[in-house]
């Protein structure tokens, strides 16, 4: 017990720590996801399959493995490039190493793009097709119907998917320990490893991943309620 | 004026229309009807493009339509479409809904664009309901609001495709009240409905489709009194 009060602020600049790297990838992700939405949804062969490739990639693979793969694989090739051309064009090596910040940042929001994604294409294709006829039966581009007519209701049905992908992010966030990163779980399997009160700590640590989900599952909720107004 | 020259359209290995030709004289009103599933909401939709014809051309003011050189989007500001399912964006007022194409599209200033609404809401019934949400409007009403959004591109002609079938019966007088003033204002329209009474009362020609194809066409006095085909009359004794 007594442990579990003493770590209460190690533990909660660790879910500082986790809360900040949601909120990034997540805002990321949405940059991500959109365009590689859009991207599926276009008429361009060539965009949409690369959009596919990207969303299957990563939603078909566990984000450990992604975690690891950029962490520890990419940082490899580059090496591998880099000595190519020290000996070639005799110059100094530049690179050593991703920092762990952004390798995190880097595959929480590749892996949340991908999600958002979905979420997105989803969103717009579940708007009834006579929304855009009648759009564009009124001489709106492509552009013009999405932007006025399409994207407004989508993002209003993606609101309670979108609120999901944060939680299961946030919640998965707890995977980037292994790569050493000192957010709320990492802490808390130091704290366990140092005093051995596996019980207490781990549920303290689940306690506050537990608040920070419903608290935001409740803005999500409040949020939905709010936009119902009005239409 | 619309020309129609042997237009064919597909879908995949169902062919629903087959060498349609037709021609619509400006301020005329065209009456199309035919049993369920013989080409009416594609023929229509192919006046707009929103179906891409699959062989033969539609032309409006002589412009040809699937010409890759013709700026769609130009040719249907010029060409309003009433949907059976009034398709109003949920998300915006009535006036939102009217505004903003002649805004978006047309660049009309705002203010502006709110007269151009406020005055087509009159003439449709609708002025004490310019800043509802279409979900608070009856069937009948929203039909209107959606005629008043198409007529704010002052297109030259208008389609309507069976826009009062979706609307209960005490509803379907206001709508057909709307476009009969349409229609006496000289309108270029081409109607498909089921309501024969408006096809006599405004129609200058009824257009019988079958099976993808045209098979009867005359005013509506031949075609209802004396129907040469048979078709024809084996239809319209189902719902006269
Ligand atoms: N987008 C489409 N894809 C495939 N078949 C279609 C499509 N639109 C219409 N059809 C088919 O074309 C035929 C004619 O449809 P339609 O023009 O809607 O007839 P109507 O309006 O006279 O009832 C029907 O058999 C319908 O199933
Ligand atoms: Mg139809």
């Amino acid at each position: 017990m007594e442990v579990a009060i003493k770590s209460i602020p190690v533990l909660m600049q660790g879910a500082g720590i986790t809360l900040f790297i949601t909120i990034v990838s997540i805002c990321f992700g949405l940059i991500l996801g959109l365009s590689a939405g859009l991207a599926r949804l276009s008429k361009n062969r060539i965009l949409s399959f690369f959009a596919t490739c990207y969303i299957d990639f990563f939603r078909g693979t566990p984000l450990l493995v992604q975690l690891v793969l950029i962490y520890f694989g990419i940082p490899d090739i580059l090496r591998d490039i880099q000595e190519g051309l020290v000996a070639a064009f005799g110059i100094d090596p530049f690179f050593n190493n991703i920092p762990t910040l952004a390798a995190v940042l880097i595959a929480l929001s590749l892996n949340s793009g991908a999600y958002i994604g979905e979420i997105f294409r989803a969103g717009v294709q579940s708007i009834e097709k006579g929304q855009i006829e009648a759009a564009r039966s009124l001489g709106m581009t492509y552009r013009q119907a999405m932007r006025h007519v399409i994207l407004p209701q989508a993002f209003k049905r993606m609101i309670p998917p979108l609120g999901n992908e944060f939680i299961t992010l946030l919640k998965d966030t707890a995977l980037v320990s292994v790569i050493g990163f000192g957010e709320l779980f990492h802490r808390g399997d130091l704290i366990v490893s140092r005093t051995f009160e596996a019980f207490a700590v781990y549920m303290e640590v689940a306690l506050i991943y537990l608040i920070m989900t419903l608290t935001f599952s409740r803005f999500v909720d409040y949020l939905e309620r709010r936009l119902k107004y009005g239409d | 004026m619309i020309e129609i020259k042997n237009l064919y359209k597909c879908f995949n290995e169902l062919e629903v229309l087959r060498d349609i030709n037709c021609r619509i004289a400006s301020r005329e009103v065209v009456v199309v009807i035919g049993p369920s599933g013989s080409g009416k909401s594609t023929f229509l939709r192919c006046i707009n493009m929103l179906e891409k014809p699959s062989s033969g051309d539609v032309s409006i003011n002589g412009v040809s339509l699937t010409d890759p050189k013709t700026n769609i989007n130009e040719m249907r500001q010029e060409v309003g479409m009433v949907f059976q399912q009034f398709n109003l964006f949920p998300h915006k007022t009535v006036m939102e809904n009217i505004t903003l194409a002649p805004v978006r599209v047309r660049s009309l200033g705002n203010k502006q664009a709110e007269e151009v609404g406020m005055e087509l809401l009159e003439k449709v019934g609708l002025s004490d309901k310019a800043y509802a949400y279409p979900q608070k409007l009856s069937g009948g009403q929203q039909q209107r609001a959606a005629i008043a959004r198409a007529l704010a591109m002052r297109p030259e002609i208008m389609l309507f495709d069976e826009c009062t079938s979706a609307l209960d019966p005490e509803m379907v007088g206001d709508v057909l009240t709307v476009m009969k003033d349409l229609a006496r204002e000289g309108m270029t329209m081409v109607v498909v409905t089921h309501e024969m009474g408006f096809a006599r009362e405004v129609g200058d020609r009824v257009i019988f489709m079958d099976e993808g194809m045209i098979v009867g066409e005359g005013t509506p006095e031949q075609i209802f009194n004396n129907p040469s085909h048979e078709r024809t009359q084996a239809f319209l004794s189902k719902i006269l």
